[in-house]
């Protein structure tokens, strides 16, 4: 691993009396795919809204490419704008345009011209497979192809990381490969990537590390092959023997 | 029943009652709603901003306009403003804003606050996803707003806020209380002018139903057509 592009360090979070987050720490390389897993309410998708400040947290540090998130005085939106994140739910704006959803943040927050945005969505578009979509309404696509444009949305601010948080949990299983296969591609181009998912077909793949987390904590941090063949902690071992009984 | 009636005093007064009348109705209207709306959207935001500093004024102001009846506040505006203008100028005598500019600032302000409750409420529709969406591209809170959240809010609402115009519409005839000529006002002048009472008032509500049922049939055929797909 060489340079820490997304450094966790002990992060905690409660919600009134209820702690979600329990002294979270990992470190995430420049180029290094980590999946992050673990039953549902164990904090995983609260973990990575923490990294580009969509969830604010109690105690700790996160720093990205050496900017501190939780630091009061950093730009927050100048800070996410470089971070990429798809959403369980896409989030794609209904009211827009498919080439819209891609080029607004490029024109207003980043300052492109509308040319220069336009190609680089339609180049974006291209890569997922939906070239010929452009003009069409969120709404008129099948989720994995408003997934797939989420994707596009997020690669076209150029970002130095990606954050996908459970970004095939909403699709019907036929879709499901359909964006994957996008990630893989994604991956074995040298993205960044955090990635909240029970594929595990896929953290096979392409993940260099796997991170268990269970009841706000991070049980196990371990390189992938050493997960699946040999996994320590009694919760990991549980829940691979539920996920992977099919 | 209607052997007795002189429905020629309709014909002889139509062009004053539309072309004086309802010109200004429908000026009244439009201005009012575009006012309205924009006040309203903006005492909405304030009210959803979660600081007190702002969020509890705009309430203190949406409910005391809605606990007040319009013809007080029709009554109050117009004697009241020339004052207000005195005192904040320090002018010699009450400053004269004329009857026209104290309706409009009233019906801005008081539709103002039926308008935030509908955009409040549209805003309240839009899902936190689209939200975080949004942030995670880097947006403000100006271009979150006005990118993503007011546009669809304002679509989703489009129905109520022409329903809540077509009622301005027909509040609008309370500026007759300063002898203003409305549509109602000029239907009034003429029929105390002619001694025709019963048709003038009967034409008057005839019009301001046709209008208003026609325009409510529309809202109903445009919602469809913009509501968003999803």
């Amino acid at each position: 691993m060489t340079d820490i592009q997304i450094d966790i360090n002990e992060v905690s979070k409660w919600y009134g009396p209820f702690q979600v987050l329990n002294r979270c720490s990992t470190k995430v390389g420049k180029g290094e795919v980590v999946v992050v897993c673990g039953p549902s309410g164990s904090g995983k998708s609260t973990l990575i809204k923490c990294v580009n400040g969509l969830e604010p947290f109690t105690q700790g540090a996160i720093t990205v490419d050496g900017i501190s998130v939780g630091d009061p005085k950093t730009n927050l939106p100048k800070l996410r704008a470089r971070i990429g994140m798809v959403f369980q739910h896409f989030e794609l704006f209904p009211h827009l345009t498919v080439m819209r959803n891609l080029v607004l943040a490029q024109i207003k927050v980043l300052g492109r011209s509308s040319g220069e945005a336009h190609e680089n969505g339609m180049r974006l578009l291209d890569r997922v497979g939906l070239r010929d979509q452009a003009e069409k309404f969120p709404g008129e696509l099948s989720g994995g192809q408003q997934q797939r444009v989420a994707i596009a949305r997020a690669l076209a601010m150029d970002p130095i990381a990606m954050l996908f948080d459970e970004p095939t949990s909403a699709l019907d299983p036929e879709m499901i490969k359909e964006v994957l296969d996008v990630m893989v591609s994604l991956a074995r181009d040298g993205m960044t990537m955090i990635v909240v998912t029970h594929e595990m077909g896929f953290a096979r793949q392409v993940a260099r590390r796997v991170v268990f987390m269970d009841k706000g904590e991070i049980v196990e941090d371990a390189p992938t092959e050493e997960f699946f063949g040999s996994p320590r902690s009694e919760s990991a071992q549980m829940f691979l023997s539920k996920i992977l009984q099919y | 029943m209607f052997a007795n009636f002189d429905f020629d005093v309709i014909a002889r007064s139509l062009r004053y009652l539309f072309f004086d009348g309802m010109t200004f109705t429908l000026i009244l209207t439009a201005l009012a709603t575009a006012g309205g709306i924009v006040f309203g959207t903006m005492l909405a935001l304030m009210r959803l901003s979660g600081f007190p500093l702002l969020a509890v004024p705009a309430t203190g102001y949406v409910n005391l306009m809605r606990s007040v009846p319009l013809v007080l506040m029709i009554f109050w505006f117009y004697f009241l403003v020339p004052y207000i203008g005195q005192w904040l100028t320090g002018a010699e005598r009450p400053i004269q804003v004329g009857y026209f500019t104290s309706s409009l600032v009233t019906f801005t302000l008081f539709e103002a606050a039926y308008f935030c409750e509908i955009m409040r409420a549209g805003i309240q529709s839009i899902s936190r996803g689209q939200l975080a969406a949004a942030q995670a591209l880097g947006m403000s809170y100006p271009q979150t707003m006005g990118y993503i959240v007011l546009p669809q809010a304002f679509r989703n609402m489009l129905p109520v806020l022409l329903t809540q115009t077509i009622i301005l519409f027909q509040d609008t005839s309370l500026v007759y209380v300063l002898s203003i000529t409305d549509f109602l006002g000029a239907a009034s002048k003429v029929a105390q002018r002619d001694g025709r009472l019963v048709e003038m008032y009967l034409f008057a509500a005839v019009v301001y139903f046709v209008m208003s049922f026609a325009a409510s049939q529309g809202v109903r055929a445009l919602s469809h057509r913009t509501a968003i797909i999803r």
